[in-house]
């Protein structure tokens, strides 16, 4: 693991921050516990940011564990529609048709695209926002801007658990007789507002729409949090240009939060009143169950724009934390600067710009004036170069380089490749005239899977096995590490990569059965193939969970203080830091994060003053 | 509860296996020592990177070429429309713009993985940053990023081009409902009629068009959408209830029909289902049996047929909307059409729900003025006074009753424009019944009758002199009383010519 060679070990670190270091009279005032706490209020609805943030990490991946096995369902279904699911009934139920004749189980079309928007629902939402953004936003922008907690730890804790209340109201529709919502996780309307639609448009709606608010307000209290914990607690010397990037990641996610998600709930809000208070914001000259309804005069397609005025945004939302791990990582493993530190701070912030003004790009064929799609191509695909910049980057700081490999480290390299993968199929699909054909086809689904699902898993896999010594004072187990990344590697590929021929041929998503068509039902044997490789890549995931939790009480223990020899400050912490993360005086920052192998040194910690005429930012 | 315990079983199992092997590792790097541990290790996931580098990128080459048939502009997945040539070339160009970016980024990333693997005694050189490659790699995705924008836009806007107000275009409609597609073709008027939610009534109207309005009365209910080749279409695409998305993969179509907003899409099907299916034939995979089973059954090309589709979630039958689409040439095209028949004409024509049964169409009173001017020119041509008798086989009554019916009066104002134009023609109108119920009270029925007509026609002006309205009761049958059938005949207003 740590075949560093301390230059500035950790008792000398100790000494820094003793001399340096910016002594806001912690323990004086606090009487050496500002925050006083017994079990339930440590570890329940405890206010350290470390807590909230391992809260979330394992919420999250409860989440994950119940929406990839959903998928696995599904999947099933694509693969192998002829066979016997008889066996799924005692966990699905009535979901399970049997053929009183011959005795064969099948799945209910209507549990199938609730199975599918679920599977949406949970993993954009619940698992790649909260269990990522939430998990490492809280654990790192504190810890790396030596801040002693968030800017409000109280609004912190009601952060996870109006997350935790929005995740019961979600988990509680999925037992309702009606079945949980089933119309995509978009969740247009008409479908999602009548309740004659789809079974899933009744209570499972309600309580679709009720978990999200829930879920906006959790958003809203982290992101202020973020916010404002960035602009204002950095510890002494701590400037925005010498904050490391997976801090501009997380402060930069959280304006675009702050700033789309309250049009999410707006569009919320519309669509309760054509639900529940008969007015027809949406709604128009619609005829069905046998009867014309009264609504007149709405349009679906303002839901659309209310809709992905969020929902591209919140594709940012997931990937540029994972970017920001990412670039933590590779850095430190590859015991080199990440290559053009500015020109990464400033892509982010043109993605976080550009995301903004992209959004109708998922409604080009939605019966929007075609002239409009025309500035949102361009925007669209201008979103390619920031990203291609980022791309360069991360090769380039691994050129050159003395990579350690270990789980963290290969997940970041792997999700370079994921990303490269992913982004270039959106240059097809963002430009209007070729989404003619690909528009909701599986070369969408595997487009945004590989750049935006797998990459920010990759990106979140990455961090949870770099920090997890932060978190848990031991070490994930390695080897299982590397079996589970090299499984998620190819699994995730032979998932998605034969998805894209499926797309150009044609094949619509959210199908529950391809045989109706002639055109569809060519490839029986790829769709097998496909589900074969996500039952394996999903048991790789289940090696992960049991590394994780094991590790927790029987993981190898941290010895030192900074096992990676990283130059940020989280690893100037106690191994086990108690609230208040410092015990003494806050570090002061001295330096750029990222002087990796300068003057032959390995690193240079971040608390450690510049030299007589040193340049800092890697100069 | 046995397979239960079984599967838990089976599940400790592995999880005690995945443990053990976690920690024979770490037992056999406590004694080597970690740092050779970790080197050794670098070494390994250095080497797996360019394995699974070659063995990636060798795939997906290989996969492209396997599934070459299936991408854009290759093999047999050809458009069958004009513009649909456009979107595959650009899709190709893009396709040549990304794959040099996707190979030359992944050698890169695996060579380097491989190459700079940690190793003992290495140091990482500290490289920063460097401006003036990375102005280059801005500007370099900024251009080719540039080209395929202008190339995107050109072909877009060309291809979402409405039709020109002077062009010659078919216009058919196309309404997405949960889970079927309903395609209405013009007519002969060429325009499609207009429609309201509200008067949708399932079977009767379906589709909720407006019979008052004309240019509803010709429009066609198809089965298959039928299109020449060659010619443009634009389909106006509606919903009845939620989003569908009418996409027809084929030609490189597809638009959401959204309810209360029609869209529009506007094609030239380039290719004919039986061309497509003889460039199909080229194809090996298309020579396979339809069913696999037996390899006697028609092969893949000869059932080729195109398909519409919905491509946007609508509820459980999504996976299930398909309509046979079938280009044809004009000649087959024109047949096909003059086979179909009028919704309206079919379907709702003098039925209780139609609108306009109390009244005749246009064609309709041309039709029958010129049915019957005919007949009264052959009764005054005729010699014997058998054959100066015109039946008025439209002038119908209520039920038991003397109350003429409301499109009786269509043909009486023949019988008046008759008597107009021949101004010395006086003429006997005569009424007859069968023979159920009692002959005297037929007798009268018949006489009233008559005598309703006469008024008619007095009310219009015509000399009373000139009519002599006449019962006959149920005394004349031209027909057997013994059917329905020449029961229905006998019941029967005549007129015959007196004098001329």
């Amino acid at each position: 693991m740590a075949n560093v060679t301390t230059i500035a070990p950790q008792d000398q670190e100790d000494k820094v921050i003793q001399e340096l270091g910016y002594d806001d009279h912690f323990h004086e005032h606090e009487h050496g516990d500002k925050y006083k706490s017994n079990f339930i209020m440590k570890y329940i609805f405890s206010m350290d940011h470390k807590i909230i943030a391992r809260q979330f990490l394992i919420t999250g991946m409860i989440w994950a564990l119940i929406g990839a096995g959903m998928s696995i369902i599904f999947r099933l279904q694509l693969g192998f529609p002829e066979e016997n699911m008889a066996w799924l009934r005692p966990l699905l139920g009535k979901w399970i048709e049997i053929n009183p004749d011959s005795g064969l189980g099948t799945l209910a079309p209507e549990f199938y695209y609730a199975l599918v928007t679920m599977h949406g629902t949970i993993i954009v939402f619940f698992v790649l926002t909260a269990g990522l953004s939430g998990t490492f936003s809280n654990l790192l922008i504190p810890l790396q801007l030596g801040a002693r907690d968030m800017a409000s730890p109280f609004l912190n804790m009601l952060s996870y658990w109006f997350f935790f209340l929005s995740s019961i109201i979600m988990m509680y529709s999925l037992f309702l007789s009606t079945g949980p919502f089933a119309g995509g996780w978009v969740a247009y309307p008409p479908l999602s507002a009548l309740e004659q639609a789809s079974d899933g448009s009744g209570a499972g709606m309600t309580l679709w729409i009720l978990s999200l608010v829930f879920f906006v307000v959790s958003v809203a209290l982290g992101g202020v949090n973020y916010v404002t914990t960035v602009l204002n607690l950095r510890t002494k010397g701590m400037n925005m240009w010498r904050m490391p990037l997976t801090v501009w990641a997380f402060f930069v996610t959280a304006i675009i939060a702050l700033l789309s998600f309250p049009v999410l709930v707006s569009g919320f809000l519309l669509l309760m009143f054509d639900r529940s208070l008969d007015t027809s914001f949406y709604l128009s000259e619609i005829f069905i169950g046998g009867q014309a309804l009264d609504h007149v005069g709405g349009s679906p397609i303002l839901y659309q724009h209310l809709f992905w005025f969020l929902g591209h945004p919140e594709v940012y939302i997931i990937i540029l934390p994972a970017m920001g791990l990412v670039s933590e990582v590779l850095s430190v493993h590859c015991r080199k600067p990440i290559f053009g530190y500015k020109a990464m701070v400033y892509s982010i912030l043109a993605i976080g710009f550009l995301s903004f003004i992209v959004w109708a790009h998922h409604m080009f064929m939605a019966g929007v004036n075609p002239f409009i799609s025309n500035f949102f191509v361009i925007f669209t695909l201008i979103i390619a170069v920031p990203s291609a910049v980022k791309v360069f980057n991360w090769i380039s700081t691994m050129y050159k380089a003395n990579i350690r490999f270990n789980p963290a480290s290969l997940f970041a390299v792997g999700f370079v490749s994921m990303f490269i993968s992913g982004g270039l199929t959106g240059i097809f699909l963002g430009n209007s005239s070729i989404d003619i054909q690909m528009h909701d086809t599986y070369f969408v689904v595997a487009h945004f899977h590989i750049v935006m699902g797998i990459a920010a898993f990759f990106g979140m896999f990455a961090g949870v096995y770099h920090w997890y010594p932060k978190m848990y004072g031991r070490f994930m187990n390695d080897t299982l590490g590397k079996i589970h990344f090299w499984g998620t590697l190819i699994g995730a590929y032979a998932i998605f990569w034969p998805m894209h021929y499926l797309g150009m041929a044609g094949v619509p998503r959210r199908y529950y059965r391809f045989d109706n068509f002639d055109t569809f039902s060519h490839f029986a044997d790829m769709n097998m193939f496909i589900t074969i490789a996500a039952i394996l890549t999903f048991g790789c995931q289940i090696i992960m969970v049991i590394n994780f939790f094991y590790s927790i009480w029987k993981g190898k223990k941290v010895t030192t203080k900074n096992p990676w020899g990283a130059s940020t400050i989280e690893w100037t912490t106690p191994i086990h830091a108690g609230h208040g993360n410092w015990e003494g005086k806050l570090p002061t920052v001295q330096r750029w994060p990222y002087d990796y192998g300068k003057d032959g040194r390995e690193f240079i910690p971040q608390i450690e003053p510049l030299k007589e005429g040193e340049e800092d930012g890697g100069h | 509860m046995s397979t239960g315990l079984i599967i838990i079983c089976c599940i400790a199992l592995i999880a005690i296996v995945v443990v053990q092997i976690g920690k024979v590792t770490e037992l056999a790097a406590k004694i080597r020592g970690e740092e050779e541990v970790q080197y050794e290790a670098n070494r390994r996931s250095g080497v797996l990177w360019l394995i699974f580098g070659v063995v990636f990128l060798i795939g997906c080459i290989w996969s492209a070429v396997h599934y070459a048939p299936w991408m854009l502009g290759y093999g047999p997945h050809q458009a069958a429309s004009e513009h649909g040539g456009s979107l595959d070339s650009l899709f190709n160009q893009t396709l040549w713009c990304t794959v040099p970016v996707f190979l030359a980024t992944h050698v890169a990333l695996f060579w380097f993985a491989y190459k700079y693997q940690g190793r003992k005694n290495a140091k990482a050189s500290f490289i920063s940053h460097d401006n003036k490659l990375e102005i280059i790699w801005t500007a370099i995705p900024a251009v080719v990023m540039c080209f395929l924008v202008i190339q995107g836009l050109v072909a877009w806007n060309e291809v979402m081009a409405d039709v020109e107000p002077d062009e010659e275009f078919i216009e058919i409609e196309a309404t997405g409902q949960q889970f079927l597609w309903h395609i209405r073709y013009p007519g002969a008027d060429g325009k499609l009629g207009g429609k309201n939610f509200k008067k949708i009534v399932p079977g009767e109207n379906p589709l909720g068009q407006d019979w008052m309005d004309d240019k509803n009365l010709d429009d066609i209910h198809a089965t298959d959408i039928v299109l020449p080749v060659g010619k443009k279409v634009r389909v106006r695409i509606t919903a009845m209830d939620v989003l569908h998305n009418f996409d027809l993969p084929h030609f490189r179509v597809k638009m959401d029909a959204v309810p209360g907003m029609p869209t529009y899409f506007v094609f030239t099907p380039k290719t004919t289902t039986e061309e497509y299916r003889q460039q199909l034939r080229e194809y090996p995979e298309y020579q396979a049996p339809t069913d696999p089973s037996d390899p006697e059954s028609e092969p893949l090309w000869k059932t080729f047929e195109y398909e519409l589709a919905c491509a946007e979630l609508c509820g459980k039958g999504h996976f299930s909307m398909r309509k046979l689409v079938k280009i044809v040439s004009e000649e087959e095209y024109q047949d096909w059409l003059s086979q179909q028949q009028s919704f309206y004409m079919s379907n709702v024509r003098g039925k209780d729900y139609d609108p306009r049964k109390d009244e005749l169409l246009g064609v309709e009173i041309k039709q029958r003025k010129q049915d019957f001017d005919l007949a009264v020119e052959k009764a005054l041509a005729a010699e014997i006074p058998d054959e100066k008798i015109i039946r008025l086989n439209y002038v119908t009554f209520e039920t038991g009753s003397a109350k003429l019916t409301p499109l009786s009066r269509y043909e009486l104002e023949n019988v008046v424009a008759a008597l107009n134009k021949y101004p010395n023609m006086t003429i006997e109108v005569a009424g007859h019944t069968d023979n159920t119920g009692d002959a005297e009270a037929n007798q009268a029925l018949s006489q009233t009758r008559a005598q309703a007509v006469y008024d008619f026609l007095t009310g219009k002006g015509i000399a009373a002199g000139r009519l002599n309205p006449k019962g006959y009761g149920q005394t004349k049958p031209i027909d057997s009383n013994d059917t329905e059938e020449g029961r229905q005949k006998n019941r029967r207003t005549e007129f015959q010519i007196l004098t001329q």
